[in-house]
């Protein structure tokens, strides 16, 4: 319990840091922002937005009220030619999407991996495991949007198996759901799966030289149980450490991905925002990947307590 | 963020079943390694790679090969045979044939430039940033590093500190905040759009590079011959120098080349999300050729686009591997990194 708020004091600072990193950061902004953003604007919607924003006022204050608003579910708004909307409605549209492709993309890649890890661990050194790894090998080195774009090449644009482009949501209709997300996670996950597989292949090969499972194999347990339940148990503190330090690229991952097969997800958001110079919108929904990430991680640290006494004790 | 623990040393998980090559392997293989700052010590096992990486081998010849190759594409693109980057081909839009053909072996884009032209040019952009901005991480975030590790205390708490509010953004979305306050706007010069998004790349690959480095010289420093250093009186900087940064130093440089493959994944990402190397028909980078020229593939055009992936992935695996012979050469321990 002690450590756990020990956490919740570090993610407090860490985060106070970096939405203020952030908020500097896009104080610097060459250029006035109600120009920037409003650039055909007239001059009394110019001041209005300037009023608006504070932007008379230092940093500091901008912050605060930028802060203020924020963890009210105020995430500014996306400043137009005469209309004004506002971001919470497209992240509350956007960020299932996002979130669904990670999530896919998680699941696929896990469940890829284990099976592929314990097959190389088990056969270790013969060809089988020999290819995987050298395939696993060059997945690494192929970036997850060149591999989309081969990807919807081939099966979207060729073999017309699936749209190449485009989102339809999960509660219009489940088939085509899956049928515009099977290439963007695919994408997503087929370097995650390389990433696991091999961590998980030269964990499992050190704990199948443990004795406790030449104890296991000697009370005569079948194999499959060996490898399935004894070995893999303590490999899946590695694949949560693996999954926690991932998020970051799986983030950056579906943000790309999103842009290349068109979903309307966070990443196609930040992608209008930036194209249009929203420099609110951009600087709130950065915060709310940045906050997400941080939680992501805490969750795990937290789990890893979980899972290991060793840590909680200590 | 709590710094992340990682339970198992992945480097000594070699199987044993090319066991017996220690007999004949050279003293400098045999050599004590560092204890580690964790308390894990040297591992017993043999290390398959190690001898395997005294020599390059076909696949580190070819890997070099290919590198020398980029090197020269964006050092003296002149001295390749390909057509000029504004010439386009009046015969493959006419033909309706965009794939490789004689006197276009990379295939043209929709709009008839030669695409092994691009390529070629375009390995100036992308080296420039990928290169230019993991020398400027392995500069500042191995500064950093050394400092940290050798003087250990509060330095250590503060940079440490740093490094962790840095990691505790995603690599991409703090690269795309640097790029997108420093280099959009509507007269921003190319040379400066160049400058930030490697000045972005670098910066996020600072923590990495130092967290490395820290690392390193935390095992090092505790080593009898920089106490002996010490004790001679030798000038801490001195020592830092000489004693502790030759020795940190390959595990750097390996990272760095796997950072420098990240670096040009990077910079095609933000040039996917239109911060970038600025895309026009003289200055292309690898990355601004995929962000510009995919529209075009889901029209049934893909050339504009596998010519600049082979290169993105073939200069990959390349540095993957390259780095993989150095930290096998060198020995070090990924467990450190």
């Amino acid at each position: 319990m002690k450590m756990v708020l020990k956490r919740v004091g570090q993610l407090v600072v860490v985060l106070f840091l970096v939405t203020a990193l952030t908020a500097l950061l896009f104080s610097l902004l060459p250029g006035d922002l109600a120009e920037v953003s409003i650039p055909f604007g007239s001059d009394e919607q110019r001041e209005a937005l300037r009023e608006d924003l504070g932007l008379k006022e230092p940093v500091f204050v901008q912050y605060g009220r930028w802060m203020g608003n924020f963890v009210q579910g105020d995430f500014g708004s996306f400043y137009r030619q005469g209309n004004v909307t506002s971001v919470v409605d497209r992240v509350k549209s956007t960020a299932p999407v996002s979130l669904q492709l990670m999530l896919y993309a998680q699941v696929l890649a896990l469940a890829l991996a284990i099976p592929l890890g314990i097959l190389t661990a088990r056969r270790a050194g013969s060809a089988v495991d020999k290819g995987t790894n050298t395939t696993a090998y060059a997945l690494l080195a192929l970036p997850n949007f060149v591999l989309a774009l081969v990807l919807a090449y081939i099966v979207g644009v060729e073999l017309e198996w699936v749209p190449p482009q485009g989102y339809v949501r999960l509660t219009q209709n489940v088939g085509d759901h899956l049928k515009t997300m099977v290439l963007p996670t695919v994408s997503l996950a087929v370097g995650q799966v390389a990433i696991y597989m091999r961590l998980l292949r030269t964990d499992l090969v050190a704990t199948l030289q443990q004795d406790f499972i030449l104890m296991a194999k000697s009370k005569g347990i079948t194999e499959r149980r060996v490898l399935w339940r004894h070995a893999l148990r303590p490999s899946s503190l590695t694949l949560l450490t693996a999954a926690g330090l991932n998020v970051g690229t799986l983030i950056g991952g579906a943000l790309i991905l999103e842009i290349i097969f068109n979903l309307d997800g966070m990443g196609r958001l930040i992608f209008e925002s930036i194209s249009e110079r929203q420099v609110v919108a951009i600087q709130s929904l950065v915060a709310i990947v940045a906050i997400a990430y941080v939680l992501v991680n805490f969750l795990v640290d937290l789990l890893y307590a979980v899972l290991d006494p060793r840590i909680r004790r200590g | 963020m709590a710094e992340q623990t990682h339970p198992t040393s992945t480097a000594s998980l070699q199987t044993r079943e090319d066991g017996g090559l220690l007999a004949d392997a050279p003293p400098e293989v045999l050599d004590i390694q560092p204890g580690l700052a964790d308390g894990t010590g040297p591992t017993g096992s043999v290390k398959v790679e190690k001898s395997k990486g005294k020599r390059l081998g076909v696949m580190g010849w070819l890997a070099l090969g290919w590198m020398v190759l980029v090197l020269l594409m964006a050092v003296v693109p002149t001295l390749f045979p390909i057509p000029a980057l504004e010439e386009r081909s009046r015969d493959a839009i006419v033909s309706g044939n965009f794939g490789p053909q004689s006197g276009h072996w990379l295939g043209v884009d929709g709009s008839g430039y030669d695409m092994a032209s691009k390529v070629v040019h375009g390995a100036r952009a992308s080296m420039t940033v990928a290169v230019g901005g993991i020398t400027f991480a392995l500069l500042i975030g191995g500064f950093l590093g050394l400092i940290s590790g050798y003087f250990r205390g509060k330095v250590d708490t503060v940079i440490v500190g740093a490094f962790n509010v840095m990691l505790a953004m995603p690599a991409l979305i703090l690269a795309l905040t640097l790029a997108t306050v420093f280099a959009t706007g509507d007269n921003v010069s190319y040379a400066r759009r160049v400058f930030i998004v490697m000045l972005a790349i670098g910066i996020v690959s600072i923590p990495i590079i130092g967290r490395i480095a820290r690392a390193n010289t935390l095992a090092w420093a505790e080593r009898e011959f920089v106490l002996a250093s010490r004790l001679l009186g030798t000038k801490t900087p001195r020592i830092i120098w000489r004693e502790v940064l030759p020795n940190v130093a390959p595990a750097m440089f390996s990272i760095a080349l796997l950072g420098v493959g990240v670096a040009i994944v990077a910079e095609g990402g933000l040039a996917l999300l239109g911060v970038g190397v600025p895309a026009s028909i003289t200055s292309p980078s690898w990355g601004n050729l995929i962000a510009t020229l995919r529209s075009q593939l889901f029209l049934g055009r893909p050339w504009g686009v596998f010519a600049p992936s082979v290169a993105i992935f073939l200069t990959i695996l390349s540095l993957n591997y390259l780095g993989d012979v150095v930290r096998a050469r060198f020995d070090v321990r990924e467990s450190v990194l």
